[in-house]
């Protein structure tokens, strides 16, 4: 796959999406790592901060896509108020540190693209990956790498064609994550019901503009 | 209630026709999606209830998680539902209780106002009328003991909050270039 190529739809389970309708993951492949940001991409988290004021983060759970994220953590038995969403959590980051301080370019793209759009992104190393990606429940047994035990068997993971690389929104298995070894990088989203398809692309088009930039 | 919500709970046959388990029935996703529908409706309330009540502190909003990322059963979801529900309706009562100490506070501004010396020393801040900033309105008299001794009481209102970013710092390197620049003896 090029850095050309379009956000491609992964694949979800038949029970899944059985039980919760509208559940999407899309995906692209960036023949690239992470790094240091560049200058121009530091000065657009500056910018970035200094439009995402109080009053924004204080309505955000008010707006159509950033609420979807939050009624669907309640669907999945996560308190959003527990464990935030991603928007919320980078909302939350502003406020705490007064701006984005730039971590490097993928974290830089990823808080880029969830602040501008509201939708969950996550990262995966596109060498550690075999196949496409998809959702599905975890089998009895079945562990998340670097995580000790078995994950409860029924626990949404994000998978590729041979085993987990995620908790859904939580942790990333060990080594599947993007490193500073990473030559290809997966930008992943993360699509709930009410979430429209063309904020999905536009979310991956963000980070990936950011990556190329 | 899974009538109520248009689940089909008939199973219909006779009794020994249908094995005891099948009686109860296990297809209840009908009865998620409507859970689910009511939670995605109740989120949306306590959400605005949220954002209204912002910026007032020590409203209990949590609601709680029953553990996951998973597929939730009906019982679960429903546990969520009406954990929502009540906290909903807790918010909503701690709001209305607020409001009313609040609108009485406002009145009591008024009338600080109006008559300054009858309400010798009182403060009220922003916070006791349910706004945000750092303002106060505070009862004092004029020429402090003089004032005080003669019944000259005013309201006086504070100048906010202090500035975000502080007093400007002595600039060493500022200091530098102006000695730089002075003219040498």
């Amino acid at each position: 796959m090029s850095s050309e190529a379009v956000p491609e739809r992964g694949w979800i389970a038949e029970d899944v999406s059985e039980e919760l309708a509208g559940l999407g993951v899309h995906y692209l492949v960036l023949d690239q790592g992470s790094g240091r940001s560049p200058r121009a991409v530091k000065d657009r988290l500056k910018e970035l901060a200094a439009r995402f004021s109080g009053a924004q983060a204080v309505n955000l759970r008010q707006q159509a896509i950033p609420w979807a994220y939050r009624v669907f953590f309640r669907h999945i038995g996560l308190d959003p108020d527990e464990q935030r969403t991603p928007v919320e959590e980078v909302a939350l980051e502003r406020m705490k540190k007064g701006g984005f301080p730039s971590q490097n370019l993928l974290d830089d793209a990823l808080t880029i693209a969830i602040a501008e759009s509201g939708v969950a992104l996550r990262a995966f190393d596109a060498d550690r990956v075999e196949g496409r990606l998809g959702i599905r429940l975890s089998l009895p047994g079945e562990p998340l790498e670097g995580r000790p035990g078995e994950l409860p068997p029924g626990t949404l993971v994000i998978a590729d064609e041979a085993r987990p690389l995620a908790l859904m929104f939580g942790a990333i298995g060990s080594g599947r994550g993007v490193s500073s070894k990473t030559k290809r990088t997966i930008l992943c989203a993360i699509q709930v019901r009410g979430v429209p398809d063309i904020a999905v692309e536009e979310a991956i088009w963000l980070a990936a503009g950011v990556m190329r930039s | 209630m899974a009538e109520a919500l248009g689940y089909e709970t008939a199973v219909g046959g006779g009794r020994g026709e249908v094995p005891l388990d099948l009686l109860v029935t296990t297809d209840d996703r009908p009865l998620r999606d409507e859970l689910r529908r009511q939670i995605a409706r109740l989120e949306q309330q306590l959400s605005e209830l949220w954002t209204s009540a912002f910026p007032r502190k020590g409203i209990d909003w949590s609601v709680g998680a029953v553990g996951g990322p998973r597929i939730l059963g009906a019982a679960e979801l429903e546990r969520i539902r009406d954990a929502l529900l009540i906290r909903i309706r807790e918010a909503q009562t701690e709001i209305a209780r607020r409001a009313d100490v609040e609108e009485q506070n406002r009145g009591l501004v008024e009338r600080m106002i109006a008559e300054p010396a009858s309400y010798p020393w009182v403060q009220v801040s922003n916070d006791d009328v349910g706004d945000r900033d750092c303002k106060h309105w505070h009862s004092r008299p004029r020429f402090g003991i003089l004032g005080m001794l003669l019944g000259w009481w005013r309201v006086k209102l504070s100048s906010g909050c202090p500035l975000a970013e502080g007093l400007a710092a002595s600039n060493p390197d500022g200091k530098e270039a102006q000695e730089a620049s002075a003219p040498s003896a």
